[in-house]
């Protein structure tokens, strides 16, 4: 690619949600507003590199998009004849500051709405991601199912499947109230959420096919941000996904396996997601209203700046997961606790503190994992031993089992010794 | 005569560059930079991180912090040189060999009255993050 298609492509794909978002609110059908848009992109491409990128895309690509949607009609119905397309690509200039006034008040409900429509309940949590990745980041389907490993006809009948299901969902079209604002904002920040953890809790095989679901989380993130930008929960979602995604690649070694957050090469973690992620975090905390991304995005913030394991926080890392068990409690937040709590109190109390979990977590590979750890720690090497083969019995990717097998070995190594 | 190069861009743009896009951006800058850092003529340089790391604080009594840049623009600042050129024509092809390698956007060219070169330990600008860590 030129690099002036590159930067064409980038312009299109950052104007790309405002301007399927209005579209929607014209046309109140997705598929209408996706053609107008794609036919938008078509003529952009042929406009722009003549005669350079409009200063405003979004406003470009919605009027052109617009125009072009009501043309077609206005053709099927053989009621008037079409413009030409010169006059079509000719009418940015006057229809520029027209579009702005138009959308200026709706920009931050389009983009809402059109991440809102991702989210309904009903769709499994791999289809709402597809269909945010879509309609909201315009991947195309190929690119989609090559993310979830899937062929693309299967994943064309998934995506078909989701939308047909929206559809019939009635998402109204008016400026939402305040209490329905936040109640979607809050679902779209989960949703977002959850486009990361999908690509940041691949394994080694699949990581780098679903690398790009960390950048996307990471652009709709800032997306979402730009749109409430005093709201402390965006910034520290904003800050959690730069802050982990940070720490990409150090994750595996040459080998593939996975390498534990305190033995990773910190040198490897990148330095200017980080710096990001703590000026978010602390531009956050001077609101005084906690939430849940805020107080993990604390959590990943202390690990980020130790510069060796040792330095790291933990008595304050352990503060953190008890807030954070106070405000979602999960057995899963406990288990988390129960870590730093090994490195505050010793493994103890931590063993103490997630033996209870038992029934909830028995078929959780994490909890046999961190138990055999502590039971190890403990001394109690065959308990150790029969934790961490259910552990292995559990693990979903390769570089789990291996880690664990790491530990069995350990163990066998010094039942020979001794 | 001393000038400051600030550079405005959309940063929806420039944010949905691909890292790979976003590295050879900067390494053709760098490139272009070379000379001029070679004849002596640009001191600081800053890329600044998005505009959703800003806080204001609007001036008053008592004064008022408010998340976000002090404008809303179609670009916003994303970072800025600090040059020494004999003119302003010097400073404009500086500005026109920056932009032929990362189109889109505008530089303002704004002569200095007065410049500090300040005491910031080599360190700070090294490893910013570590130092920005919060309270």
């Amino acid at each position: 690619m030129s690099s002036d298609l590159a930067w064409i492509d980038a312009a299109i794909t950052a104007a790309r949600p405002q301007a399927v978002g209005a579209l929607l609110r014209y046309f109140r059908d997705l598929d209408t507003a996706e053609e107008a848009f794609q036919e938008a992109c078509l003529r952009a491409l042929r406009n722009w590199p003549e005669k350079g990128p409009p200063r405003d895309a979004a406003s470009w690509l919605i009027m052109v998009g617009r125009n072009s949607a009501l043309d077609g009609k206005r053709k099927t119905s053989r009621l008037t004849e079409l413009p030409s397309e010169e006059a079509i690509t000719d009418l940015e200039d006057v229809e520029t500051p027209m579009a702005e006034r138009l959308d200026g008040a709706h920009y931050r409900d389009d983009i809402l709405r059109l991440m809102f429509i991702c989210c309904h309940p009903e769709l499994p949590a791999t289809q709402q991601i597809a269909l945010a990745l879509r309609i909201v980041s315009g991947l195309t389907v190929k690119q989609i199912a090559r993310v979830f490993l899937v062929s693309e006809a299967a994943m064309e009948q998934r995506i078909t499947r989701a939308k047909g299901r929206i559809a019939k969902a009635e998402v109204p079209f008016e400026a939402p109230g305040a209490i329905e604002r936040s109640e979607r904002l809050a679902a779209v920040m989960y949703m977002v959420y959850l486009v990361f953890t999908e690509g940041y809790t691949a394994g080694f095989e699949t990581a780098q096919a679903r690398a790009p679901l960390c950048d996307e989380a990471t652009r709709l993130a800032r997306l979402l941000l730009r749109l409430f930008p005093t709201e402390p929960e965006v910034m520290g979602l904003l800050a959690l996904v730069l802050l982990q995604h940070a720490r990409t690649k150090a994750r595996f070694d040459a080998d593939g396996n996975a390498v534990l957050l305190e033995d990773q090469d910190r040198t490897l973690w990148d330095g200017q997601a980080i710096g990001e992620g703590l000026a978010l975090i602390d531009k956050a905390m001077r609101h005084r209203k906690p939430g849940p991304y805020q107080v993990q995005a604390a959590i990943a913030a202390l690990h980020a700046r130790a510069e060796t394991p040792d330095e790291t926080d933990w008595p304050q890392i352990e503060a953190l997961y008890g807030a954070l068990e106070a405000m979602t409690p999960s057995p899963v937040i406990t288990l988390n606790r129960a870590v730093a709590t090994s490195k505050v109190k010793g493994p103890g109390e931590a063993l103490a503190l997630i033996e209870p979990l038992g029934p909830a977590l028995d078929g959780y590979f994490y909890w046999h994992g961190a138990r055999g750890a502590f039971l190890l720690q403990l001394g109690r090497n065959a308990e150790a031993r029969e934790a961490f083969d259910r552990a292995i019995a559990l693990a979903n990717t390769a570089a789990e089992a291996a880690h664990i097998r790491s530990q069995i070995d350990r163990l066998a190594a010094e039942a020979k010794a001794g | 005569m001393l000038y400051a190069v600030l550079c405005y861009n959309s940063e929806d743009t420039v944010f949905s560059w691909s890292a790979e896009q976003d590295a050879k951006v900067m390494a053709d800058l760098a490139k272009v930079q070379e000379r001029w850092l070679a004849a002596g003529k640009v001191g600081p340089t800053a890329r600044l991180m998005p505009t959703s790391a800003a806080t204001t604080l609007r001036k008053g009594d008592p004064p008022m912090v408010i998340d976000g840049p002090f404008a809303e623009t179609k670009e916003q600042l994303l970072g800025f040189y600090l040059v020494n050129c004999d003119d302003l024509e010097e400073v404009l092809t500086f500005c026109k060999e920056l932009g032929a390698v990362n189109p889109g956007g505008a530089y303002e060219v704004r002569p200095l009255h007065f410049f500090n070169n300040g005491a910031l330990p080599a360190d700070a600008v090294a490893a910013p993050q570590r130092e920005s860590a919060p309270a």
